[in-house]
């Protein structure tokens, strides 16, 4: 009998917090044999029924679907009715952390105040914006190509797991964050639309837009519906350019200067794509340069770029670049 | 155990603004009898910023970097964990797009080349932890890091998105060979798992255990798989010195007299923006960030010279006046 068909004893500490009257969160622990098809659901169901009446938690459909139930188990975001809890034993140990979300947002135990989400998910438009005749006689038909364009973007269940587990929105509030740039995504690629333009260039936006993505993928891992909300970020970014969005600046030019770089010697010029892409901004660098220089990283007086390596065989890097290269920044 | 051979596909950055890591790299192989052939022909590989500007472009030129692997008839063994994801992504989308596998070999086939799809792509770290072995480093260690308290620091493009890592940067089960010509153990259950092996993005231990295999002391902080923010430097130094400031100061907070990565890209944006990182978080901040070969080459006996420690920018004092 292979392990995973056993009850396992387990020790689960719960993040408690009530925002009318707590200052500080608790952490509070209770011990639970776990069977092999209990799903974390069952587990914090069982804390509620058999330990603490008071304990909270969001929870719907029971299916994978509402996208209530999302919490982090020692830190990874799971959607409790869909995660097998000895799933998380075998990944994490016998001690299991229940926590919501997000701490900074707890209103009770698991349950989180998912304002921002929603805002940001609505200020995308997560809708068809089209002329639509309202007694059609016949149906709008999608083709198989124009259908798999969506990418799995329309699977998205707004758990907000990606969304709370996205580093930038720690730290910079504006970002619109993975789920509601999926959704730009599934809206803007849609054929019947007639407001990509709109969204792209809210995404495209300094500040608030794809361009602030650290490209951690942490949203990636987090999702529970194969979303990938990474790859609909770097979509956008393409759909930029293409279709002529893209303003230069800092970022986009930092883009696009790696042709620029890797037409000239294979590699990238660390420094001028650093130059090309601040134009004067440059100048806020220098103390950093400056340490570059000093720690002998960099090659200020190299006017001739002899230190700058160059990939053997350059005329083959260059004749793909003019040949493949359809995007450009105007 | 036969002699390891690999391409090494060394990115960017080892050839300019870190040049302490290629040294460091070249030292470990050398003192471990691993034979790294350096892939000249390739470009670089975009940084994970071409392929925003241009997708096909990035595919082909990371198509054609892999090639000349595959030419050598030998794996790549990448340095950098943005190269290792920008590779793998790239091999992923060519085993699985043949429309895309068709254009872009198009563009190769002017130049007698073809992307095939028979090299692996992994990330040095784990070509010393898998094929090497731990337990054999143990035995080569002259210079144990006992003294040393280390903070490992994982790096987003390792670790994530974790099946791209699980499929590639683990070890590959040897191919069974059915009646019927066709493979066994690639479709099954444990190689496809989503969390196999050793390493979960949420409590990955790789560092960990070559840190401990080295005999050096692991640092144990919330933030060793966190990201740096190298990748938004330029455009929202706010959110990447904060992200970079607060690990750094999650280490300190934990005792850390050195951290460890394998990505120079974390390396290069921990190391030398401690001084905007600290002023914007007001802290001072100051550890050394060396790269995992640097590390490795310590334990293994190499001088500081050898493994370029003058081009750190903030100093580990400690470490060269003790060896
Ligand atoms: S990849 Fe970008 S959007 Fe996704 S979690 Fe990281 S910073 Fe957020
Ligand atoms: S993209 Fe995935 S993780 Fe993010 S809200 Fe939608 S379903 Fe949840
Ligand atoms: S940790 Fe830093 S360099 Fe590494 S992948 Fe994340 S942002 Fe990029
Ligand atoms: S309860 Fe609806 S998704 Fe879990």
């Amino acid at each position: 009998m292979s392990m995973s068909t056993q009850t396992k004893n387990i020790t689960i500490k719960a993040f408690r917090f009530n925002a009318e009257t707590d200052y500080l969160p608790t952490y509070k622990t209770y011990e639970m044999a776990v069977g092999k098809d209990e799903l974390i659901l069952d587990l914090l169901n069982r804390i509620k029924w058999e330990h603490d009446g008071s304990f909270s938690y969001r929870r719907s459909c029971r299916h994978g679907i509402c996208g209530a139930c999302g919490i982090k188990v020692n830190g990874k975001p799971v959607l409790s009715c869909k995660q097998n809890a000895q799933d998380m034993i075998d990944l994490f140990g016998d001690e299991l952390v229940f926590e919501p979300q997000s701490q900074k947002r707890a209103v009770k135990d698991m349950i989180i105040d998912k304002g921002d989400f929603w805002e940001k998910h609505a200020a995308i438009k997560p809708y068809v914006e089209a002329d639509v005749d309202p007694h059609p006689t016949t149906e709008t038909l999608m083709s198989k190509t124009k259908v798999e364009q969506f990418l799995d973007a329309d699977y998205c269940i707004q758990c907000g797991g990606c969304h709370y587990a996205c580093p930038t929105l720690e730290v910079n509030d504006k970002f619109f964050g993975p789920a509601a740039f999926a959704a730009a995504y599934r809206f803007a690629i849609d054929p019947r639309d007639d407001a990509a333009k709109e969204r792209l260039e809210m995404t495209a936006e300094l500040g608030q837009g794809v361009w602030d993505c650290v490209k951690c993928n942490e949203c990636v891992e987090a999702c529970p519906k194969e979303v990938n909300p990474f790859e609909k970020i770097t979509k956008l970014h393409n759909m930029q350019f293409e279709q002529g969005v893209a303003e230069r600046n800092v970022a986009t030019k930092h883009a696009e200067g790696f042709t620029r770089s890797i037409k000239k010697f294979g590699y990238l010029d660390e420094q001028d794509i650093v130059l090309y892409s601040e134009g004067l901004g440059v100048v806020k660098h220098l103390s950093e340069a400056l340490k570059m220089v000093k720690a002998g990283k960099v090659h200020p007086f190299d006017v001739m770029k002899k230190k700058m390596p160059r990939s053997e065989k350059l005329d083959e890097i260059q004749t793909i670049i003019e040949k493949v290269q359809t995007s450009k920044l105007d | 155990m036969p002699k390891l051979k690999y391409a090494l596909y060394t990115g960017c950055t080892a050839k300019e603004s870190t040049p302490e890591l290629l040294s460091s790299t070249l030292a470990v192989a050398k003192k471990l009898d691993i034979e790294l052939v350096d892939l000249v022909e390739a470009s670089c590989c975009g940084a994970s910023h071409l392929q925003d500007f241009d997708e096909v472009l990035s595919l082909t030129l990371n198509a054609r970097n892999i090639c000349y692997a595959e030419q050598r008839g030998l794996d790549v063994i990448t340095i950098c964990n943005t190269c290792q994801l920008n590779l793998v992504t790239t091999k992923e989308r060519l085993d699985h797009d043949p429309e895309m596998r068709a254009k872009v070999n198009e563009a190769l086939a002017e130049f007698g080349l073809e992307y095939k799809g028979t090299s692996q792509v992994r990330h040095f770290l784990y070509a010393l932890i898998d094929d090497y072995g731990l337990d054999r480093l143990r035995e080569q260690v002259t210079q144990p890091l006992k003294s040393h308290n280390i903070a490992p620091f994982y790096g987003c493009h390792n670790i994530r998105p974790s099946h791209l890592h699980h499929k590639h940067n683990a070890p590959q089960p040897e191919l069974e060979v059915s009646e019927g010509g066709g493979e066994v153990s690639y479709e099954s259950e444990e190689f496809l798992g989503k969390y196999n092996h050793h390493e979960n993005p949420y409590a990955p231990t790789s560092l960990d255990e070559l840190i401990k295999a080295l005999e050096g002391n692991t640092v144990d902080y919330e933030s060793k798989n966190k990201c740096c923010g190298f990748h938004v430097d330029l455009q929202a130094p706010e959110t990447s010195n904060a992200l970079s400031g607060t690990a750094l100061l999650d280490a300190i907070d934990n005792n850390a007299d050195l951290m460890v990565t394998p990505c120079p890209l974390c390396q290069l944006n921990m190391d030398l923006k401690q001084d905007s990182a600290g002023k914007q978080l007001g802290r001072d901040i100051e550890l050394p960030v060396l790269h995992m070969p640097q590390m490795v080459a310590l334990a293994l006996g190499c001088k500081p010279e050898e493994i370029g420690l003058n081009h750190n920018v903030t100093k580990a004092t400690h470490l060269m006046y003790e060896m």
